[in-house]
Parts: C-alpha cells; sequence; structure tokens
C-alpha cells in the first residue's frame, strides 16, 4: 500500500530524509521510530503530500503521490504531529467540517461521526470547544478526524506524545485495533511503544534509514553484542585491575559502589557463558563474594541505541541497564 | 466547488464564532456612520459621496484585520499541515477563504444600508448612483481583501500579515491618488493612474459603470489569488 523509493529531500543545506526506501501493506502496524530531527516528520509529510521530495519517488494506495496528490489524500487519514485543531470551533462542528471537506455522503455522514466519536472515546466532551479540551482529548480529535472517512491507511504523527499513561495506553490499543485491517504508519521516540504496538519497526537516523524489520528482526542483529552486569562485595580499587585483565571482554563501566557491592556493565564479543565462568574463576582466586552476575537481555532500546549511534558507543556509553525501559529516548 | 463551499462554510463560522465578526461590523458601522452623518447634515444634499469617498481609507485599516488570521492563524496553529493534506486543491483553499472574507464585507455592507434608506428617505436621492457605490464598495474591498489575504500567507504573525496588508494596500491605493500623481513624471502617470485601487472605484462613483473598471478589480483579485495560491505552495519546493 505505501512503496517508498530512494526518497531524498532537503531544506537548504540540510539533508533531512537520505534516500529512503521501505513498503508497507494493509493489516499492518509499522512504527517509525529514530532520534529527534531524524527525518520521520518529513517523511511522513511527503507521504501525505504535504511536501514534495527532491527525488526518489513514492506511491500511497497505489497513487504517485506527485501525480495524484488529491487520490493519495483520499485514501490517507493523516494527525500531524501535537495534533492541530481548530481552537475556536466545537468538537462536532469540527468533525462535520471534515466530513464535509472528505466528501463523505449525506446518507452515511450521521453514522460515520457517530462512529468515530463512539472509536475515539469523544462522547463526554462533544458539547465543547476543542479550545477547552485537554491534550488527551485533542490528540483523539484529531484522531477521529484522521479516521472519519475510514481510509485505507493511516498515517499518525507521534500520537502518543503528551498523554499521560493510561491516555497512552488507550491509544495504543487503538492503534492496533485499527492495524488489523488497514495499514498504520506511525511515528514516535517512546520506544516501549513500539515494542508494545508494531508489527514492524523502522529505524531511522540522521534521515536514512537504519533498519527495517521485526522487533525478533532486529535484535537478532544486534545479537552480537552481549552484555554481562556484575556485582561484587569489595572496593573499587582492588577489583578493577583486575577486570582489565579479563580474557574476552570488549570495555567495562563502574556502574556505582553501594554498601561495599561495586557494580559493573560489561560488553563482549562473543558468548555470555565463557565470561561469566572466567569472572566465577577471578572471584574465586580473589576471594571476592559475586553479589550478582547475569546476562543482560537485549531489549528495543539497545536496538535502537546500536542503529542509531554506531556500533562502538552502543553499550560502553548507555549506563543505565534495561530497567529503565520507559523513558523516551531524546537524542538531539 | 464542494470544497470551496466547505472551507467557506468554516471560515464563515469561524468569523462568528469569534469576536472578530462583531467587532468588525460594530466598528466599521459606527465609525462611517459617524463620519457621514458628521458633515450629512451641513452638506445637506441626498447624498452619499462623503460616505463612499471615506471607503478607500476605512478598508485601509479594516481590511487588512479581517484576512490577517486566514492564513497566518493556520500556520500559527499548524493546522495548515491538516488542511493541506486534504483532497483539496490549495487554489480552493485560497478562494474559499476569499469568499468567506467576502461574505463578512457583504454582510457589513447589508448592515450599511439602513444610511441609503434613510437618505433616500430624507431626500431625493438618486438610487442608481447609490447601487453603483456599493457595487465599486464591495468590488474595492474585493481587492483589499485578496491583497490582505495575500499578505497573510507570507508570515505566520497575525500582527505581520496586518502591517504588511496595511503597507502594501496603501501603495497600491496611493500611487493613484492626486498628491502622488501630480510629483509622478508624465510616462508613468497613465500607469500609476490606472494602478491605483481608488481610481476605477471613483469612475464607478459616478454613476458609470463601465466594464474597464470592473475588469481592473477582477484581475487585481485574481492576480492577487494567484500569488496567494503559489505562495501557499511554496511550502513544497522550499
Amino acid at each position: 500500500m505505501i512503496e517508498v523509493k530512494e526518497l531524498t529531500k532537503s531544506y537548504g543545506p540540510t539533508l533531512a530524509v537520505n534516500r529512503v526506501s521501505f513498503d508497507a501493506n494493509a493489516g499492518e502496524v509499522v512504527g517509525f521510530i529514530g532520534p529527534n530531527g531524524a527525518g520521520k516528520t518529513t517523511t511522513m509529510r511527503i507521504l501525505t503530500c504535504y511536501l514534495t521530495a527532491d527525488s526518489g519517488s513514492a506511491t500511497v494506495a497505489g497513487y504517485d503521490v506527485l501525480e495524484s496528490a488529491i487520490d493519495v489524500r483520499k485514501n490517507v487519514g493523516y494527525l500531524p504531529e501535537s495534533a492541530p485543531l481548530y481552537t475556536d470551533m466545537g468538537v462536532v462542528e469540527y468533525l462535520k467540517f471534515m466530513a464535509d471537506v472528505r466528501d463523505i455522503p449525506k446518507s452515511t455522514r450521521k453514522d460515520r461521526l457517530k462512529t468515530v466519536v463512539e472509536i475515539c472515546g469523544l462522547e463526554s466532551v462533544i458539547q465543547k470547544d476543542i479550545g477547552e479540551l485537554s491534550k488527551g482529548f485533542r490528540q483523539r480529535v484529531g484522531l477521529a478526524q484522521s479516521l472519519i472517512h475510514d481510509p485505507p491507511i493511516l498515517i499518525l504523527d507521534e500520537p502518543t506524545s503528551g498523554l499521560d499513561p493510561s491516555q497512552t495506553i488507550e491509544i495504543r490499543n487503538l492503534i492496533k485495533d485499527i492495524g488489523r485491517e488497514k495499514l498504520v504508519l506511525f511515528s514516535t521516540h517512546i520506544l516501549p511503544e513500539v515494542a508494545a504496538t508494531c508489527d514492524r519497526i523502522l529505524i531511522i537516523s540522521r534521515g536514512q534509514l537504519v533498519a527495517n524489520g521485526t522487533l525478533d528482526d532486529l535484535i537478532g542483529q544486534v545479537r552480537s553484542i552481549n552484555r554481562l552486569y556484575v556485582a561484587i562485595r569489595g572496593t573499587e580499587e582492588t577489583i578493577t585491575p583486575q577486570m582489565n585483565q579479563l580474557e574476552g571482554i570488549t570495555g567495562f563501566t563502574h556502574v556505582g559502589t553501594n554498601d561495599g557491592v561495586v557494580s559493573y556493565d560489561i560488553t563482549l564479543e562473543g558468548d555470555g557463558d565463557d565470561v561469566s565462568e572466567l569472572l566465577f574463576q577471578a572471584a574465586v582466586q580473589n576471594g571476592w563474594s559475586l553479589a550478582e552476575l547475569r546476562q543482560e537481555s537485549i531489549d528495543l532500546e539497545d536496538v535502537f541505541l546500536h542503529f542509531t549511534s554506531g556500533e562502538q558507543s552502543t553499550t560502553t556509553t548507555s549506563p543505565q541497564p534495561s530497567e529503565s525501559s520507559d523513558t523516551p529516548v531524546d537524542q538531539e | 466547488m464542494q470544497n470551496i463551499n466547505a472551507i467557506f462554510k468554516k471560515e464563515i463560522r469561524s468569523y462568528f464564532n469569534s469576536p472578530i465578526a462583531y467587532i468588525f461590523i460594530t466598528f466599521f458601522l459606527a465609525i462611517s456612520s459617524w463620519l457621514f452623518f458628521g458633515t450629512f447634515f451641513i452638506y445637506n444634499q441626498a447624498e452619499m459621496r462623503s460616505f463612499f469617498g471615506l471607503m478607500p481609507w476605512m478598508f485601509l485599516f479594516f481590511i487588512p484585520a479581517v484576512t490577517m488570521k486566514l492564513w497566518a492563524e493556520e500556520k500559527q496553529l499548524g493546522t495548515a499541515e491538516i488542511l493541506m493534506t486534504l483532497p483539496i486543491r490549495d487554489h480552493e483553499v485560497v478562494i474559499g477563504k476569499f469568499l468567506a472574507s467576502l461574505g463578512l464585507l457583504a454582510i457589513t455592507a447589508l448592515f450599511s444600508l439602513c444610511l441609503p434608506i434613510s437618505v433616500i428617505y430624507l431626500g431625493n436621492a438618486d438610487v442608481g448612483i447609490l447601487i453603483c457605490g456599493y457595487l465599486g464598495l464591495l468590488l474595492m474591498g474585493g481587492a483589499y481583501l485578496a491583497i490582505g489575504l495575500f499578505t497573510s500567507t507570507l508570515t505566520k504573525n497575525q500582527i505581520i500579515a496586518f502591517i504588511l496588508g496595511i503597507s502594501v494596500c496603501f501603495v497600491i491605493w496611493i500611487i493613484g491618488e492626486g498628491f502622488v500623481l501630480s510629483r509622478t513624471p508624465g510616462w508613468l502617470f497613465p500607469i500609476f493612474s490606472y494602478l491605483g485601487l481608488g481610481t476605477h472605484y471613483s469612475s464607478i462613483l459616478r454613476g458609470v459603470i463601465d466594464t474597464r473598471d470592473i475588469i481592473y478589480y477582477l484581475s487585481i483579485i485574481g492576480f492577487f489569488l494567484y500569488l496567494s495560491t503559489l505562495s501557499v505552495e511554496s511550502r513544497k519546493w522550499r
């Protein structure tokens, strides 16, 4: 349904989108992730015919974005970043206007309005002006607007930004539901969201598409990096020199010392088991007591950092272990 | 047509949802009738020349105030992004917005009809000239509106759009007025006099409807609506 080939767009001297190619089909929820300013929004704006690419081609629902912009737009529902709406309009008035412009026939108009109000949970604010609504409800009105003509393709730019956790979950479930039959392409920089909702992940960094696949695919690609977390009772001065002598590791960082327990994050080249064994032996020889020793699992955050920041700095620069996975990754 | 109509309805509603329409209509009528009646009884003549004569000045400040939000606000709020990704062509949006602002002007003109009605009641007025006056008012108003709409596409700041609108309208109007024309070199004179926003208006006010005057205003409107469309489209290749 969406086919993008070698899409390139620059703003003056800065290359916003650099030869991005991918395709996506109906029944898929595709997550578009990347650091801020990576080119997510620009790509979406090209797909919705708001901007035009410098080179490359894109077809949406079988129509070329340059030649049949109107047909593309008819088949797409689009919610831009931060849901810009007319604050002086009422909710219903706004949705009616959208139905008008979308040329929804009079006979089905009422039903469509009812349906989107139900889907997006707008019953309680139907009498209000958009200007009075909270961020969460505005986002939902924006979503309702994009669904009103029952489009086969839905493009959402950061649909959950600025929402509280329960609203976020609602929107995510909504996206999942819609994605059963339609194609949903949505961008976010909140990683757990992608893991929770997407069938496929596109990672874009500095204008280039650096990864494209299911979460498992991507984790498979990053498998070559392994991490160990070890906590040893002792002092940093005595343990750190020993760590330097361990074989098979590419680096380690001292995470912290707590109650006489020193902990390290270790990056390895090969299998985690060998190094674990070596560490264990070292502990026995030196008479340390191991408080904790575990292999870190690879999560989306690692995948993201791996693809967006180059290989060397992947793990040595991220001192936080995987527990913090609910924080958005902002990289400017 | 359906699309233009949808945009038109939305903009008209937006004018009347906010205080803009009411403030515009009230102040426009209050100031113009005050200035009109200030001299009407002194001249003691059943005509509205002084009212129509005011219009180029009134429009200069009032019209850009009506048009400034049409695009600048869309850009400021970001709503332009939804609007321009709907299945509508850019020029349809431009025309819809223009017609809505013209609609507001027409509604205001409708309210001001109590002036000519009292003039007709009070004396022996030439109804034909009054009708011509209103026609000229709408045509010239349309030209001001098109210019204001264009300046609104240039910025996302409504104040800047307002000031730009006043400036552009002022320049195009003043070049056709006597105190500029008397200082222009001979070869420029016919051009300036032809282009001036008020020149054709004053000839319509005399009660003669010349197609050239109508064509002039329609082409000014067409030209600035075309420029607005280009300016709106410029987001694509900037």
